[in-house]
């Protein structure tokens, strides 16, 4: 069996219960609903809300340099702490504040292979504590822009085939019939996907118990869609998070060199004026 | 304390497949209601009994599905 490429990048469950003291050791919860950290969480994690803390809302951008040095500073992280992130929902807004900690050159980020689900189902030791964090002065570095995709990008991938588009939402969004998961607030005006993209939606790349399935199941799951890591590719989904969490996949445990998120997603095509959108069915949504 | 008999099931609700998980901390239930292809939660909450919180987390569920339109 294929190891991961990075398989650094991932801490189980039984390592984060050892470490989570550990003082070179920062966790941290980042969930979809932000208030499941108060009903009980990692011993010793601290919380970030995707909403205010990992945003810039009056931008509607990633943080800004000094805003993730703000919060690295007042989570009392330092470029040399192992930053382990957990979250709700197989690790959405985990994987989504770890692709910001990776754009800003964080070393050493890890999620929770699992994540909440994971560590409740074990009956892991939970807190409802907020430790004390002494802040540190965390100097980021540029951020490395690689790993993110924006409108011009995407358009030259529909215009020329030059990169694989992956679109993660489930398979009603991506034909149309819905235009945000259910109970989610519809954002864009109209449904369908980018023309070109693929539908492989994120989940396809988890276990039952929210593990990440292995490297061979996981490369034949995107070979199969034409995704084999010999172009670059770009993961959307609606607003960025769900495509955090394949970006992780592809980058991190199959190790393709160009990966993006494009975290303007289907809010920003599905609004667009003036460009086109396909509905069609995928050929993938009816494997499941 | 501890996260105790942590279970899950799959459900369809208004048509939708969706995944209640319960567990208990300390004397509260919890659950959560998910939407299985999106992956989206759609509850969460808090009560004496499981049966009463998977009931809450289902009901709460059933009226967010109920609102989905399809275009």
């Amino acid at each position: 069996m294929a190891e991961y490429a990075h398989p650094e990048t991932l801490a189980g469950t039984g390592w984060v219960a050892e470490h989570s003291a550990d003082p070179r050791v920062r966790v941290v919860e980042v969930d979809v609903d932000t208030k499941a950290y108060d009903e009980g969480h990692v011993p010793g994690a601290i919380a970030w809300a995707w909403n205010t803390q990992l945003c810039d809302i009056v931008r509607r951008d990633i943080l800004s340099q000094q805003k993730f040095e703000e919060l690295m500073s007042a989570s009392g992280i330092t470029p040399d702490t192992t930053l382990v992130i957990y979250g709700d929902n197989n690790n959405w807004f985990a994987a989504w504040a770890l692709w910001q900690a990776r754009i800003y050159g964080h070393r050493d980020v890890r999620l929770m292979n699992g994540g909440r689900k994971k560590w409740l189902s074990e009956s892991r030791e939970v807190s409802t504590e907020t430790p004390q964090v002494r802040p540190t002065n965390y100097r980021a570095q540029e951020a490395d822009l690689s790993l993110r995709a924006f409108l011009p990008q995407v358009e030259e991938a529909v215009d020329r085939r030059s990169a694989g588009l992956v679109d993660v939402r489930s398979p009603q969004e991506y034909t149309g019939e819905i235009l945000a998961p259910p109970g989610l607030p519809e954002t864009c005006q109209r449904g369908g996907h980018i023309p070109g993209a693929r539908n492989i939606p994120w989940g396809r790349a988890c276990n039952d118990d929210g593990t990440f399935k292995s490297a061979d199941e996981l490369r034949r799951i995107y070979d199969a869609e034409g995704i084999d890591g010999t172009r670059p590719v770009i993961a959307y989904c609606r607003i960025g998070e769900r495509s955090s969490h394949t970006w992780f996949v592809l980058k991190y445990l199959l190790g393709f060199d160009k990966v993006t998120n494009y975290d303007g997603s289907w809010t920003e095509w599905g609004n667009l004026v003036g460009v086109p959108v396909e509905r069609e069915q995928a050929a993938s949504s009816a494997r499941g | 304390m501890r996260a105790e008999e942590f279970q899950e099931r799959r459900v369809e609700v208004a048509g939708w497949p969706v995944n209640v998980a319960s567990y208990r901390l300390g004397a509260a239930w919890h659950s959560q209601a998910d939407n299985v292809s999106p992956g989206a939660g759609l509850a969460r909450v808090t009560a004496a009994t499981r049966e009463e919180a998977e009931e809450k987390a289902l009901r709460r569920a059933a009226e967010l599905l109920a609102r989905t339109r399809r275009h």
